[in-house]
């Protein structure tokens, strides 16, 4: 059930320079039933000239304390703003929304999970996750990609999975991106869940192809409703979508996380 | 403070907020703006679709269309600007799967209807004549797309021959959605009337651009696009003052209606009905809210019908 609440702030801070952490609980009567790896929120900007929510996937959902954490990067008004919250702050909420990575598919398997900038914080809920799969079998391997030696999340992904790094400038792991760290590494897998910018994504589609292996991409777009309603965030679909009935599946609803076969990405 | 208000309910008559439109009667004016609301299915999960007068569905077309590429939206000041391009699965899917959802919900429902050429908003007027639906929207004003749509709604002429045509055809009552991107609107209003049409609504969003200063380049893939929410409300309500002024069938007031009191500022500049729109989507409850206010706005002012509030400046 989605439903618009206000949150309490538990905790804002600075990871690495323009990217934040922020831990939001909700109020008792408000729990979601259920949280998957993949999935978002759309947090709200206060004040009342910015109108629209802002999609930021799960970093972390804690069910006991009924808390979900979000690792974002502050790049606009919006979410510059949302750096100035404290502790205690109330904050309004859309969620749960989006459709995420299918756990029942990746048990069992040998999932390598590729983040790249923004897009590692969706992959530490999926490695904790996969981590508590009864699943025989389920071993996690985590490939992040950093622009330099802020390596934000690293040590909490270490707890999950066997982590490797790749820099841009080199200043830590492999010099270059995820896909140059899997090659340096040989690193071998059943299946890839990927988030990260779309050059990133497009690599590791055809990756998976040439290496003929399941790929599960979470895709971002820009968004007004966040429930699929305004057709804002359309992904090109490589067949007709379902729902559409034209080659565009939701972002919002379909997606975020899509089968690298299902869309088109170039 | 707030002397009105703290009166007992008790003693407060519940004011009758139904509204009547070319023989239409809604159980209170509050309706949805097409392209906000889809078919009313993802919101039935926040809300009560049967609290709602109406619901005004997304433009349908006699064949799927894709719309224009991504980003299709963007923030600005108190509102967004949208490209998406009228995409929508097509009238078969939309009357299988949309009517056949919406049957099921107490309310009226108004079908938005798009389309490149004449003939093809005439094929979908006529597929829907035996169908469950109140009244039809015609969207002669989306400025998101290359033909059709908004090309009708900037020529008085060509928008009195649609209506014309539409209204031979149309086994409901027809509402012109005129487009606030005209030099004199109240043309367009008598054009639509002459023409036959049973109501008309306003405003569409009003045509705007924004550039990332970065990227040096448009932010939306269309380049320009519709905007909408607060930020158009006065460029709104002076266009429906200005129609209902020049027209006597009723006009549907529309344009970043946020709360009860927005809306009965809509009524009072000459609106029968009111729609939210891009504030959906800021809040999934904003329908209901200003539904409800507006009753208990009525009831606290002394207002026994909220259609006796229509034009009254």
């Amino acid at each position: 059930m989605k439903k618009k609440t206000t949150m309490t702030v538990l905790d804002s801070r600075m990871l690495a320079q323009d990217i934040w952490s922020l831990e939001l609980a909700y109020a008792p009567e408000d729990l979601p039933e259920k949280v998957c790896p993949g999935q978002f929120a759309g947090l709200y900007p206060a004040g009342g000239e910015m109108l629209l929510m802002r999609p930021i996937s799960i970093c972390r959902w804690d069910s006991g304390r009924g808390a979900l954490r979000f690792v974002y990067r502050a790049a606009g008004k919006g979410t510059r703003s949302f750096t100035e919250l404290r502790a205690g702050d109330k904050m309004d909420m859309l969620g749960i929304l989006g459709n995420g990575y299918d756990l029942d598919e990746l048990g069992g398997k040998h999932v390598l999970l590729l983040g790249g900038g923004i897009g590692v914080p969706p992959m530490l809920e999926l490695a904790a996750a996969l981590n508590r799969s009864e699943d025989a079998g389920t071993r996690v391997t985590a490939v992040m990609g950093y622009r330099n030696n802020e390596l934000f999340l690293k040590e909490e992904m270490e707890e999950f999975a066997d982590v490797y790094i790749a820099t841009e400038d080199g200043s830590a792991g492999t010099r270059g991106n995820v896909l140059d760290a899997v090659r340096e590494n040989e690193l071998q897998a059943d299946v890839l869940c990927a988030c990260g910018p779309l050059p990133m994504l497009r690599a590791i589609k055809h990756y998976a192809q040439e290496k003929d292996i399941p790929a599960f991409l979470s895709l971002e777009e820009r968004m007004a409703c966040g429930v699929g309603v305004c057709l804002g965030c359309v992904a090109k679909t490589t067949r007709t979508d379902e729902h559409s009935k034209v080659h565009n599946a939701r972002v919002c609803v379909e997606g975020p996380v899509f089968s690298a076969d299902d869309v088109d990405l170039d | 403070m707030n002397t009105s208000n703290s009166l007992p309910e008790m003693s407060l008559q519940k004011p009758d907020m139904s509204v009547t439109i070319a023989g239409v009667t809604f159980k209170n004016p509050v309706l949805t703006a097409s392209g906000t609301f889809g078919s009313g299915l993802e919101y039935a999960e926040f809300i009560d679709l049967g609290r709602l007068g109406g619901v005004v569905t997304k433009g349908v077309s006699n064949v799927p269309w894709p719309g224009n590429p991504t980003p299709r939206v963007t923030e600005v000041s108190a509102g967004m600007l949208n490209a998406i391009g009228l995409q929508n699965p097509g009238m078969e899917v939309f009357i299988e799967r949309d009517l056949a959802f919406l049957k099921g919900v107490d309310t009226k429902v108004i079908v938005n209807v798009c389309g490149k050429s004449v003939e093809d908003y005439l094929d979908v007027v006529r597929r829907l004549q035996k169908e469950a639906v109140d009244m039809l929207e015609i969207n002669v004003s989306c400025p998101n797309v290359k033909e059709g749509a908004i090309a009708f709604g900037q020529n008085p002429d060509a928008l009195y021959d649609i209506t014309c045509r539409i209204k031979k055809e149309a086994a409901q009552p027809v509402i012109m959605k005129l487009t606030p991107n005209v030099t004199d609107i109240t043309q367009m209003a008598r054009a639509a009337e002459a023409g036959g049409a049973d109501a008309i609504s306003l405003i569409n969003t009003i045509t705007g651009a924004k550039i990332d200063i970065e990227k040096r380049q448009f932010v939306l893939a269309n380049k320009t696009g519709g905007l909408s929410g607060p930020a158009i409300k006065p460029v709104a309500v002076r266009m429906v003052w200005q129609a209902a002024q020049a027209v006597s069938i009723p006009v549907i007031g529309m344009g970043g209606i946020a709360t009860a009191e927005d809306a009965i500022e809509f009524m009072m500049a000459g609106a029968s009905a009111v729609a939210v729109g891009a504030m959906n989507f800021h809040d999934p409850y904003t329908t209901v809210r200003v539904a409800e206010g507006m009753e208990k706005w009525c009831a606290s002012h002394g207002v026994d019908r909220v259609s006796s509030l229509t034009g009254i400046v």
